[in-house]
């Protein structure tokens, strides 16, 4: 293997295959690292627009314009607005998106965030809706923003949260705006953090934990004070007066009104697409629910999408972000870029189905329905829920509290769906359904009917739904309770007249054999109870109302992969018929001798040169034949080439040039004829955990002959191994194993047995007997061929010889003709020269000095006494007459040589 | 045919040479064979005594999904061959298939007995199509093993159960039977990539460790850089990339998107490495 440690030469195999990885792991790193073209341009500055009441203020506003680069004519303009405590940064993923699919687009950061100036005054129409109104202005000046009349832009509005509610009421206070996609946003502010679950005007609980959040994310950059942050000090009191008494006064539910779309629905005249999260404990379902009827009974078209995210759950799974993002798409390209055809009605939701392997992440199954059912769906399923009255406690300060949501924390979805609940013990009644005999497709707000006594006359209770599976494990759908507060109640449950409540609206499906359990708390984290201890009973109503909706199925994209692997098995099954068929073609013609002639002959070898691919040359070109009857010896020192011309003979290697006719095929690798061929090549091989016995069986086997054709007595017979036939070969010594390679090669008696090196490891009884056996071997038409490097062994075995060094045929012949005596002779005398004086004139044909006082005579028919006679004559001392012998000759010529060694051939 | 097998020994047919039989009964006779597939089915046996040594007081498991399986092992026969399953995925249904098929050429050219198989001979096609069979029905014999011993003493020590997960309602046991071989058959297909590239190796060396070893660490190394999100679209050619998706087939309804596509490619890595090693292979000096 000393070739393998050299540089590998080029061949075209290798060279065609490594261009072929070179070209694949520059296309996969030019794929990863290829800079993605941007097909739009932006550029950044900070613009005035009035602001405040009368627009008699000004604002700097920090923004962000982008243009599709590749535009023809003037683009349709797209004002997308960021979320609560976003810069225009936040939304620039969105923005880039909408440039390249040609829109101008206009960000900005609203006031009170980031670079921009002013206050935060939560989506007031004279501040941030004004603002947005003098971007309008603006794009309506730019000469590439495409107009409907003079400083009125062709614009969509866009956002999220915060800049939902600001798409909603500047769509409401300006009719410049043609289209609106608002997503993940309120109704009315006072809902919202007053929430109010129960059909009762009370004011509802104050949702602390959300609030919290919200005001705590202002940065108090420039212009905030330590208790204000950024906030506009309305805005700062209101929030400061609420959260401090959990009931607000009536300038709290001012700054919370104006700030909200609610009031201003029925002058929104831009097409709406609502988009609204499932997992959205601050601005749940109902908040779009509202918005869209608003829109509605103005005559306004409205569409409604809901998504598992929001403002719990994110962005929500894959499927669903590229659902909302198509349905966006769909609506501005038709009501602001007039293309397309106009977007349906349908209503698309989507419910987990599962959670993803890979990512950890939820899977979505979309549905769709012809229209949007509102959130009491479009069928009911009513349960009975059981339970006596029970008392519950409300502890001081409403702590400790039970765990529903995590506002603010972001958290994955996953955990939020499986669900962070729990419940504090004696603050809670529970009544519960039995299980369920067929699954329920919730799809909305369920709702049930409360009954509450209160020794203070007044109760702040949170009602919440739970799914409970076989094991009575306990799941809140989305997190989202409702909370509700209850004034003038009777002291005991008897006189406590039913309130009905509306639950958030979930989208859920409940197993069959799950139940469901409706659990009354007197406490929750996100909400802000009351600071007295108390302890009120409750009831709930055996009826509960689940709202249900059978949407159909949106086809998945994902099932285009299925015909694709269908397609590759295809390929792959059709590829390997091909394969199968060629080759069975090929093997056929395998089956036809190549040369007629040698039909009879076992082998000959004829200009056979191998180079391996490092340029080494082990054999240069070596020919001869062995016929039938024959044994023939190849011989030559370690490193002549002896086994590479073995190899070649079994298959093993292919040839550089030259050939290998085995009766009369040509040998290629897994040649049918080599069947008729027997062998032992570099030593033997057997299955280290077999007995010889079961080796020669396995080997047997292997060439799917029947049995009685393996003459296995006689092998054996010639392994003479006795009982040892039996032990694993891993025990055997080197010798026997080589004797059992021999009877393996012996097996089937082939025509041919080629044996390398057969009597190494043997001693000098077994290889008189080998040397018996294999002279026997050769009747019947067989042949051998033996490789040797000891002269005597092949001079005692064969009947012809080969002898080779460094690769090239050196003499062959019959061995009685090489071992014979040779013409020539070798004498030693005291004189040389007048020796070779005496010599010429004998008539021989060569005299040839050899050593010091030695010649060798080529005696060309001379008798050998005549010879010493002539010389003793001429008065020449002769100490040494010696006969030489051709094989000798041969030898002798490689000695000189083989010293520099060739290597391991 | 009857000319053809002029060019033969008498009896000689390249077709019949070395026999799916022969081939199954040459890996049977190993240690390593007997090895791997006994501790297949003691497996479960050992996770049954570890769980009822350990009884129930790890209460601080708390988390992803998977930790769920650990929890629900124990609910019934078919949660616990679940589990059985899904701690062999990562690794040591890799080893034992990396093993099988890594191991048949390579060890043949270290005994020495591959020039003799090929000198009979065994056309090399034939002889690399039987090998690789027979290593795949190994293969596949240790994972059913696996399975059906987990199943078996599972229900006999837990019962008869529905299939339990924490992401999804439980599944009756008809359909969870189902979905638990789904799982397997899941596992069968994704190990397929494990099997190409023992495979392919076996055929480039004539060093067995050299084969089982390099195919397990190419799978380690494939499963640590799908670990590194920032590699993004890349790590979806990775061939480790959907071998978990057999999870999707614990909710309701089964997810069977992330399946498909694991398949794809590992039917695609199988392809490309087994044409390669038959390319090698019919081309090659054979030089042990």
């Amino acid at each position: 293997m000393s070739w393998s440690s050299r540089l590998p030469r080029l061949t075209r195999g290798r060279v065609i295959a490594g261009a072929v990885v070179l070209v694949l792991v520059a296309g996969l790193a030019g794929w990863a690292a290829w800079p993605e073209t941007e097909d739009w341009t932006s550029r950044d500055q900070m613009l005035t627009v009035p602001t405040g009441p009368g627009g008699r203020g000004s604002v700097a506003l920090d923004t962000r314009f982008y243009l599709p680069k590749d535009r023809d004519g003037k683009v349709p303009a797209v004002l997308l607005a960021h979320g609560f405590g976003g810069t225009k940064d936040s939304v620039r993923d969105d923005a880039e998106s909408l440039a390249s699919r040609g829109y101008a687009v206009l960000t900005w950061t609203a006031q009170g965030f980031g670079r921009s100036g002013g206050q935060i005054h939560l989506d007031n129409p004279d501040y941030e809706v004004r603002d947005a109104q003098g971007l309008l202005d603006w794009l309506a000046g730019r000469p590439e923003v495409r107009t409907d009349a003079a400083g009125d832009p062709r614009v969509g509005v866009v956002g999220g949260s915060y800049g939902g509610a600001l798409a909603l009421m500047l769509a409401g206070q300006d009719a410049r705006v043609d289209a609106i996609v608002p997503s993940i946003t309120w109704n009315d502010l006072g809902n919202v953090f007053l929430e109010q679950s129960a059909d009762t005007a009370t004011t509802g609980v104050f949702k602390k934990g959300w609030a919290g959040v919200f005001f705590g994310s202002s940065d108090g950059g420039p212009g905030g004070t330590p208790a204000c942050g950024r906030f506009a000090a309305d805005v700062c009191a209101a929030y400061l007066q609420v959260a401090t008494t959990g009931v607000p006064d009536q300038k709290t539910l001012d700054v919370l009104r104006a700030s909200s779309p609610a009031p201003i629905l029925s002058k929104i005249k831009a097409p709406a697409l609502l988009v609204q999260g499932e997992v959205d404990t601050l601005f749940p379902l109902s908040e779009a629910d509202a918005n869209a009827r608003g829109i509605a009974a103005a005559g306004t078209p409205v569409r409604v999408a809901w998504f598992t995210g929001g403002h719990d759950g994110g962005e929500g799974p894959q499927t669903d972000q590229d659902r909302v993002k198509l349905l966006t798409l769909q609506w501005l390209d038709h009501y602001v870029k007039g293309e397309g055809d106009k977007p349906s009605d349908s209503f698309t939701y989507s419910r987990v189905a599962g959670f993803s392997a890979l990512d950890r992440g939820l899977v979505t199954n979309g549905y769709s329905t012809d229209a949007y059912p509102g959130l009491s769906g479009t069928g009911s399923t009513q349960l009975s829920v059981e339970g006596p009255a029970q008392p519950i406690a409300n502890p001081p300060n409403g702590n400790p509290g039970a765990l529903s949501s995590l506002p603010g924390t972001g958290g994955r979805l996953s955990e939020i769906l499986a669900g962070v609940a729990s419940d504090i013990p004696g603050q809670f009644a529970a009544f519960q359904s039995s299980p369920l005999t067929e699954a329920v497709d919730v799809a909305g707000s369920p709702t049930v009917r409360l009954r509450a006594a209160s020794p203070t006359g007044e109760a702040t209770l949170f009602v919440k739904l739970y799914d409970v599976d076989q094991q009575g494990a306990e799941t809140l759908s989305a997190g989202l309770v409702a909370p509700v507060r209850l004034t003038g109640l009777p002291k005991t449950i008897d006189a406590a007249p039913p309130v009905t409540v509306t639950l958030p609206a979930i989208v859920r499906q409940i197993d069959k054999g799950h139940s469901v359990r409706i659990v009354v708390a007197t406490t929750d984290q996100a909400f802000l109870s009351p600071t007295q201890p108390a302890t009120y009973t409750v009831a709930v109503d055996p009826a509960l109302t689940l709202p249900t909706i059978v949407g159909e199925p949106i086809a998945n994209p994902q099932t285009v992969w299925r015909y694709v692997l269908a397609g590759l098995l295809l390929a792959i099954v059709a590829g390997l018929v091909v394969v199968l068929l060629v080759r069975r073609r090929r093997l056929r013609r395998q089956h036809t001798p190549t040369e007629q002639g040698y039909a009879d002959t076992p082998l000959v070898v004829k200009g056979l040169r191998k180079e391996y691919a490092d340029g080494f040359v082990a054999v240069e070109e070596i020919g001869f034949t062995v016929e039938r009857g024959q044994v023939v010896g190849l011989l030559g020192p370690n490193g002549a080439g002896k086994t590479t011309t073995l190899r070649v003979l079994m298959g093993l290697t292919m040839p550089t040039a030259g050939e290998a006719l085995v009766f009369g095929h040509r040998l290629v690798p897994g040649s049918p004829v080599l069947s008729r061929v027997g062998a032992l090549v570099e030593g033997p091989g057997f299955l280290p955990h077999l007995t010889g016995w079961e080796n020669l069986q396995a080997y047997w086997r292997a060439t799917g002959r029947p049995i009685e054709d393996a003459r296995f007595e006689e092998a054996l017979e010639i392994a003479g191994l006795g009982s040892s036939v039996h032990r694993r070969t891993r025990k055997y010594s080197h010798g026997m194993r080589q004797r059992l390679a021999i009877a393996q090669a012996m097996l089937g008696l082939p025509e041919l047995l080629v044996l390398d090196e057969p009597t190494d490891g043997l001693d000098p009884p077994q290889i008189a007997e080998m040397r018996r056996v294999l002279k026997r071997y050769a009747t019947d038409g067989r042949a051998v061929l033996v490789s040797s490097h000891l002269l005597a062994e092949v001079e005692q075995t064969c009947t012809h010889a080969v002898v080779v060094n460094k690769g090239r045929i050196v003499a062959s012949g019959p061995v009685e003709e090489i071992v014979g005596e040779s013409p020539s002779v070798q004498i030693e005398v005291s004189d040389v020269p007048a020796a070779a004086q005496v010599l010429s004139g004998l008539g021989v044909r060569s005299v040839t000095p050899d050593g010091p006082n030695g010649l060798i005579v080529d005696m060309n028919g001379t008798p050998r006494s005549e010879v010493v006679a002539s010389l003793v004559r001429a008065g020449v001392d002769v100490d040494r007459v010696v006969p030489r012998r051709r094989l000798e000759d041969a030898f002798l010529a490689l000695v000189g040589e083989s010293s520099a060694g060739s290597g391991d051939r | 045919m009857s000319v053809l097998t002029n060019a033969g020994a008498t009896g000689y047919r390249p077709s019949r040479t070395l026999p799916l039989r022969a081939e199954i009964r040459r890996q049977a006779s190993r240690r390593r064979t007997q090895g791997a597939l006994g501790f297949m089915a003691l497996l479960p046996l050992i996770v049954l005594v570890a769980f009822a040594f350990g009884g129930n007081n790890d209460e601080g498991s708390e988390g992803g999904a998977f930790d769920s399986l650990v929890d629900l092992a124990t609910s019934g026969g078919l949660n616990f061959a679940l589990f059985c399953l899904a701690v062999s995925a990562g690794f040591l249904l890799v080893v034992v298939v990396a093993l099988f098929c890594g191991d048949p050429v390579a060890s043949e050219a270290g005994w020495g007995s591959l020039r003799y198989l090929l000198a009979i001979p065994v056309p090399r096609a034939r002889l690399l199509a039987t090998k690789l069979i027979a290593a795949l029905l190994y293969s596949l014999l240790a994972l059913v093993i696996l399975t059906g011993v987990a199943l078996l003493a599972g229900t006999l020590r837990y019962g008869w159960h529905p299939l339990g997960s924490t992401v999804a309602a439980e599944i009756p046991p008809g359909q969870g039977l189902l979905r638990i071989l789904g799982v397997a058959g899941y596992l069968a297909v994704s190990m397929l990539v494990v099997a190409g590239l023992a495979f392919l190796l076996t055929v480039l060396t004539d060093a067995p460790l050299a084969a089982v070893g390099g195919a397990v660490m190419l799978w380690i190394l494939s499963s640590i850089l799908d670990q590194i999100t920032a590699l993004g679209g890349i790590r979806n050619v990775l061939p480790t990339h959907y071998s978990d998706a057999w999870m999707g087939l614990l909710s309701t309804p089964a997810q069977v998107d992330d399946l498909v596509k694991g398949a794809i490619s590992a039917v695609c890595y199988a392809t490309v490495c087994w044409s390669l090693a038959f390319w090698r292979f019919t081309r090659k000096d054979v030089t042990s």
